[in-house]
């Protein structure tokens, strides 16, 4: 098996809302780079907030459940397209929006 | 055979500081010596969802807070300084992975034994038990209740639960034994462990559950709120969805006590709170669970019910309150006393005002105004 290297990683911009930025400084966006196994498999939703979580601990349990589910008000879109999954892939240079629903009284 | 009794003796004469948690935020309103002039701080963690906030009896300034917002995930906030500064917990509650539960917000936090610094217990939704063992920094499942083969049958399924999601809350550690707990479960009834929570029994004999197919079903009941008695922790006080119960160890069968209550008011509601140190005193502050379940002051003349003699009778007592048209309720964790002589005896509404009385509840007075919803009133 190919070993990562600082060269084969995915850099990922991640757009932080509002309700999140208390984790992460008051950032609205932070970069991750996800160590890439080969450049023709990009990374999945879940291994940048793995990456995200190892920066801003607790981050990941706000949006995701115990169970790994998305919780019911967030989405995470890829690249302005919404991702259906988790498991969605996320190519080197492209942006991770999370959304907060916009809900309630 | 009933164990000793520990009788408490009243705090002396200084001020009380109750923590209001409410549907926006945590707040603290603190008296003078007197009880006389309160004075409101907050909010903490504003827009937060804040479902409890408890002091630790043990050392008098550490507390935990159970917060959500209406987005994101559940969690629980420390502090150490009686909430000067707050950290997040590192390991909230949560489910076992695979289990196909999550939670969605803690509800009732309960500090440990007093032989136990450090251990604090979760009740969640749906319900679930937690314990820390580290102040609320980390928490893990107790798997004798979680993982109990019986647990799906005890609590029901997901589309079982109350409006706001089922609950587990009321959990009472026996100050003479920390292996001695209760909890209670809106829906599922009420449970003991003697083994510190590896393994539950049902405790529901005697309690009405007009809702369920069988009336003397074994569990399936839904307490709305569990006390232990002041001062004798073999007596339990109930308030039910269907009515007002009192419960004597070793006995199994809980007493109906709200065949006392006015008609005209019944004896449904959600709070209940015992006398610090009187275990024959107790009060209820009934709701209208008529037709569709208003929720709220029956005929909007809000009043609290005080027993001095275990339940057998009942006083109204509403001097001070609105008078009529008054629609506001009180939330299970809404209502709590002081271990003061007089004690006195508090309560959150649902339109945020906070009400207070000095002398154990035959005058009232309003303490606060304008708050958001109100879920959670602890004095200490």
């Amino acid at each position: 098996m190919a070993k990562a290297s600082a060269e084969a990683a995915a850099v990922v911009r991640v757009r932080i809302p509002s309700p999140l930025r208390s984790y992460t400084g008051g950032e609205e966006e932070v970069r991750v780079a996800i160590p890439l196994l080969a450049p023709e498999h990009p990374p999945s939703l879940n291994a940048v907030l793995a990456a995200l979580e190892g920066r801003h601990h607790g981050l990941r349990f706000r949006i995701v459940d115990e169970q790994g589910r998305l919780r019911p008000h967030i989405k995470l879109f890829v690249g302005g397209t919404l991702a259906a999954d988790l498991a969605a892939a996320v190519p080197s240079g492209s942006e991770v929006m999370i959304v907060a629903a916009l809900s309630g009284g | 055979m009933p164990r000793a009794r520990t009788r408490p003796a009243a705090t002396p004469a200084r001020p009380v500081t109750l923590f209001v948690a409410t549907r926006k935020g945590l707040w603290t309103l603190t008296s003078d010596a007197a009880r006389r002039s309160f004075k409101l701080a907050g909010p903490h963690f504003l827009g937060h969802i804040v479902h409890h906030a408890v002091l630790d009896p043990r050392d008098g300034r550490s507390l935990l807070a159970a917060a959500r917002t209406g987005h994101l995930g559940p969690t629980i906030f420390r502090s150490i300084d009686r909430g000067r500064r707050w950290v997040e917990a590192k390991q909230p509650p949560a489910f076992k992975a695979g289990s196909g539960r999550a939670v969605d917000h803690t509800f009732w936090l309960a500090p440990g034994h007093a032989s136990q610094p450090g251990v604090w217990y979760a009740g969640t939704s749906p319900q679930g038990l937690f314990r820390s063992e580290d102040g609320g920094a980390t928490w893990a499942g107790v798997d004798g209740f979680n993982e109990h083969p019986q647990r799906k049958a005890w609590c029901g399924g997901d589309q079982d639960g109350t409006p706001d999601g089922a609950k587990l809350h009321s959990i009472l550690v026996d100050p003479r034994d920390p292996a001695h707990i209760y909890i209670g479960m809106s829906s599922g009834g009420v449970f003991e462990s003697s083994d510190a929570g590896a393994n539950w029994r049902a405790l529901n004999r005697g309690i009405r559950a007009d809702f369920l197919p069988e009336a003397s079903a074994e569990y399936g009941h839904d307490p709305h709120c569990v006390r232990f008695a002041g001062g004798n922790p073999d007596r339990l006080y109930q308030q039910n969805h269907c009515g007002i119960y009192r419960l004597d160890r070793p006995g199994e069968d809980w007493t109906d006590i709200g065949t006392g209550m006015p008609k005209s008011v019944g004896s449904v509601g959600f709070p209940m709170v015992a006398h610090p140190r009187d275990p024959d005193t107790l009060w209820v502050f009934p709701m209208d669970g008529t037709d569709v379940w208003p929720r709220v002051a029956p005929g909007g003349k809000p009043a609290a019910y005080r027993s001095l003699d275990g339940g057998r009778s009942w006083r109204r007592q509403n001097e001070g309150l609105p008078a009529s048209q008054a629609w506001w309720t009180v939330k299970r964790q809404a209502m709590t006393v002081d271990a003061r002589e007089p004690a006195g005896v508090y309560f959150g509404t649902t339109s945020g005002e906070i009400w207070g009385s000095r002398d154990e509840g035959r005058t009232w007075r309003c303490l606060a105004r304008h708050l958001p919803h109100i879920y959670a009133v602890e004095a200490a």
